[in-house]
């Protein structure tokens, strides 16, 4: 396949940055998207040129560290994936491809396709947790059995991979799908419950902090997750959020 | 120096209990006073960081990744072993400890391996308190299944992302310390030296990969839990980022390294596909307890596969080979990870492989799909001799079991695993070697520890399936918190430690300076360009079968390519930057190091143990033959140049199990 890339290149945060044109070829359809960059790197290198930056590490849709917006869409075309688990055979032979970085003004550009997603841990560390010490003199694990739907479902908002394509296809920047999936997570086990109205004002307050936007319910980030965290999140967090300030 | 394990004396089932209640403790008013450096945030590094900072130390903690949260414990899929014998299927502590040390072909500690089996109930105690949404049975109790090597049900598992689940959980344990200020957390930072003032690791240096900044952090010890080196192959299953850089920094400042060429060569990867391949793809083991293993029987329909002409479901029962289940009656499609490596290789080599490079295997669940369609068809009143009902219910539950592999499979694929078998071929995993430690998981370098794969302690030659979660989480929530203690008991009169000392500038100067050489050396090839021509030499003479003549041109090739590395390549751009290419190029600079120190001691070890296998010595039957002479850890001093390095051997004994045989059939 021959195609023509459009990618964003700044070199820093305070640069301005804009689109450059590369063209590419001989690319294979069992290529992934990543490895089609690298291609593209290999190449740049060998000219003498600056490489693309882009963050990726395990290649198989877990880690959440790889991002990019192609064509529009976080993640790329396909459905239920993420950039690493993109295939070239998503593409046609001398199609155009534009690459972006995630955009929100709480995710800052550090260079090139790179982006700081630092809020989303400040976000967990305002309240994504437990107090439980790890002591492990805990009681032991079977003596509070749990609902299988309830357990299922918490492991639903579990596999979120916090690589922040919700915030990234949403036109407000809203984060209310992160959030709400890790609200959810805690909200839906008994172990969670002791903690849940200060966690849930400390998360929403901090995501706020952030400078995130407010969420009004388009369901585009819904679409694009790569791991399918649904909106019944978002409308979890809202009825979590609404009884902890009822609550005071 | 000689090397002392310090295992505590006593009978096995006490020795962690007595050495807990023998060792010194920190009051709580010092802790307050004593810094602690974690490197690695993954299920070792992260929890240990959270712990020692819930206990009152002041953590530091270090990963490269943007997130804690990203370290590559993320990735790991089946699950977790504990004993608690949930399904009272006869698991306990010491079987638990059994099939470990037999799965790791008799070349562990015993003394460890007991603590870890010890332990290893009260992970699963600990993840359920934090809230890990572990998978659940209709009542509402934790669910298990099986993994390979033994004949009980003690894996605990959540779907097939049992390790993104665990890391979430040590995350928001470390989340909690960095909320409350015990840790501070270091991101997009990479670990280029440790610092030794008087002996005693002291510090580390830093660069910062966002700004290029070298830094100097100090500390009373440093921990690491920064992985394995499976990235030396090129190709394997590790992320991208994985490295060696510093296990192999802290070789280089007296750390002894324990058998390098202990790796874990993962029977069930998706196979690869062409030259532009940068990483390997896992499907869980835990497939083996639903998938059967095959090849066509004859020469003639592997051909017509090959050709296309032939579909694997079309082929008769009778024409197919389930070289697993006819090799190892007993075990069968859940023999250990190394057995099932090499009866793979060894189909494929025999000229069985079914895709176009030879090198693939089936993985087939059409059996399972109407195991569990009939039964699923019996609880719901509905024709159990329906084909169509039955595959269909059949496939929902394998689907509710495994459907992010099936998913993943099939997104790197192409082809749909529901219908067709999956193909797979045997990948490089996890390196069983390591820093070595003694029982406290400390160094041969007082104040620098290792925890989790960094370390080599627990594995001996092969890890069982499900078992790393476990050790990553022992060493970093249970044994290092206890262990460390003992040590920093005597720096509680220390005080801060400056970094203006003369170790700190002469480790900062040798990191600058490695990184002008690279930035200024204007070559002709890229990183990558070297770091494939290395993982080919790794594959092709230190991979799943071993020989001397092959292991002797290793060592002079890799020394040769490392040459040419620091002559040739080229590293574009600055180092007061965001500069993927020169982290990358100062780690494959260290995997050149490694490299052949591997096959030196692949070469000294002429047996077959595990993982390593040496084709001169295997059984009749092509199985590993152990030779009670090397039993014994290898561990080496680090001497200048690898092939330098001076051995010192951990004699192994075993008081508490029998060394026979391993045998799975």
């Amino acid at each position: 396949m021959n195609l023509t890339l459009k990618i964003w290149r700044q070199k820093n945060a305070n640069d301005k940055g804009k689109l450059v044109e590369y063209p590419i070829s001989d690319i294979s359809p069992d290529m992934s998207f990543l490895e089609m960059l690298d291609v593209l790197n290999e190449g740049l290198i060998n000219k003498g040129e600056e490489p693309v930056e882009f963050d990726h590490d395990c290649r198989e849709g877990i880690c959440g560290m790889c991002s990019l917006y192609i064509n529009g869409e976080a993640h790329g075309p396909d459905r239920g994936v993420t950039t690493c688990q993109l295939h070239m055979r998503m593409f046609k032979d001398g199609d155009t491809i534009v690459i972006e970085p995630f955009r929100a003004a709480a995710f800052p550009v550090i260079k090139d396709l790179v982006v700081d997603r630092s809020s989303f841990d400040r976000i967990q560390q305002a309240g994504g947790f437990i107090s439980v010490n790890t002591s492990g003199n805990t009681i032991d694990a079977n003596t509070i059995p749990i609902n299988k739907h309830d357990a299922d479902t918490a492991f639903d908002s579990a596999t979120c991979i916090g690589c922040g394509a919700c915030v990234a296809s949403c036109k407000n920047s809203s984060a209310m799908l992160f959030v709400g999936a890790k609200v959810s997570q805690y909200a839906l086990l008994p172990q969670g419950q002791i903690e849940a109205t200060d966690r849930v004002l400390n998360m929403i307050k901090q995501m706020d902090e952030e400078g995130f936007g407010s969420c009004t319910n388009t369901g585009a980030c819904e679409v694009e997750c790569p791991k399918g965290i649904s909106l019944e999140n978002i409308a979890r967090v809202n009825r979590e959020y609404m009884k902890a300030v009822l609550k005071g | 120096m000689a090397l002392d394990s310090k295992i505590p004396a006593g009978p096995l089932e006490d020795k962690w209990t007595n050495h807990k209640n023998s060792i010194n403790l920190v009051n709580p008013a010092n802790k307050r006073q004593i810094d602690v450096i974690v490197v690695g945030t993954g299920l070792a590094g992260g929890s240990a960081a959270a712990t020692l900072a819930e206990l009152g130390y002041n953590v530091k903690a270090f990963c490269f990744q943007d997130s804690a949260r990203r370290a590559h414990s993320i990735a790991a899929q089946g699950g977790i072993n504990a004993a608690k014998n949930y399904q009272g299927d006869g698991d306990s502590t010491y079987r638990l400890f059994y099939d470990t040390v037999k799965g790791g072909d008799y070349r562990s500690r015993e003394a460890n391996v007991y603590r870890l089996a010890e332990v290893s109930a009260n992970i699963i105690d600990q993840c359920v308190a934090q809230g890990v949404p572990f998978a659940r049975e209709y009542g509402g109790l934790l669910d298990n299944r099986s993994f390979g090597g033994v004949l009980v049900s003690r894996t605990f598992y959540a779907a097939g992302q049992t390790g993104q689940q665990l890391l979430l959980g040590a995350y928001s344990a470390l989340n909690r310390q960095i909320g409350r200020g015990k840790v501070k957390m270091y991101s997009r930072h990479e670990m280029l030296d440790v610092v030794i003032v008087d002996g005693k690791a002291r510090g580390i240096i830093a660069r910062n990969l966002v700004t290029g900044e070298i830094e100097r952090h100090s500390a009373h010890a440093v921990v690491l839990g920064t992985g394995g080196y499976g990235n030396v192959f090129f190709l394997s299953t590790n992320a991208m980022g994985s490295n060696v850089t510093a296990a192999w920094k802290a070789h280089k400042r007296g750390a002894y390294f324990a058998n390098p060429c202990y790796t874990q060569i993962h029977p069930t990867c998706i196979p690869v596909s062409g030259d532009h391949q940068s990483k390997l793809t896992l499907m869980s083991e835990s497939l083996r307890n639903d998938g059967r293993i095959w090849v066509p029987k004859h020469k003639k329909d592997v051909e017509a596969i090959r050709a296309g002409s032939l579909k694997p479901t079309q082929l008769e029962e009778a024409d197919r080979d389930y070289y697993l289940e006819r090799r190892y009656p007993a075990f069968g499609n859940l023999v250990p990870r190394d057995v099932a490596s090499r009866a793979a290789k060894e189909r494929c080599d025999a000229g069985f492989g079914v895709n176009a490079t030879g090198e693939a295997v089936y993985l087939d669940f059409s059996a399972a799909f109407v195991r569990y369609g009939k039964e699923q068809a019996h609880i719901k009143g509905l024709n159990e001799d329906d084909a169509a009902v039955v595959r269909q219910l059949g496939q929902e539950v394998v689907k509710n079991k495994y459907g992010n592999l099936f998913q993943m499979y099939e997104k790197i694929v192409d082809q749909n695993p529901y219908e067709t078998p999956m193909m797979i071929y045997p990948a490089v995993h996890y390196t069983m070697g390591g820093i070595w430690v003694d029982y406290n998981l400390q160094t041969t370098v007082p104040g620098l520890y290792a925890i989790g794969e960094a370390n080599f302690s627990d594995h001996g030659a092969n890890r069982l399936g499900a078992s790393a979660l476990m050790q990553g989480l022992a060493d970093g929530y249970f044994v290092l918190p206890y262990t460390i203690g003992d040590y920093l008991a005597d720096d509680i009169r220390t005080g801060a430690i400056p970094t203006n000392s003369p170790a700190f500038d002469e480790a900062e100067k040798s990191v600058k300076d490695n990184i002008a050489h690279l930035i200024n050396n204007n070559g002709t090839h890229s990183v990558d360009h070297f770091h494939k021509r290395l993982g080919k030499i790794m594959w092709d003479k230190c991979g799943m079968a071993r020989n001397a003549k092959d292991l002797e041109s290793a060592i002079v090739e890799i020394a040769e390519l490392r040459k040419e590395f620091w002559k040739d390549v080229r590293v574009p751009g600055t180092n007061e930057e965001f500069n993927e290419e020169l982290a990358k190029a100062l780690r494959v600079a260290d995997f050149l190091e490694l490299g052949e120190l591997f096959a030196k001691d692949a070469l000294l070890r002429e047996e077959s143990a595990g993982g390593h296998f040496r084709e001169e010595y295997q059984t009749e039957d092509g199985e590993a033959q152990r030779r009670t002479e090397f039993q014994y850890v290898s561990a080496w001093e680090y001497k200048g140049e690898p092939k330098d390095a001076v051995l010192h051997k951990e004699e192994l004994t075993y008081e508490n199990i029998e060394v026979k045989e391993r045998s799975y059939k």
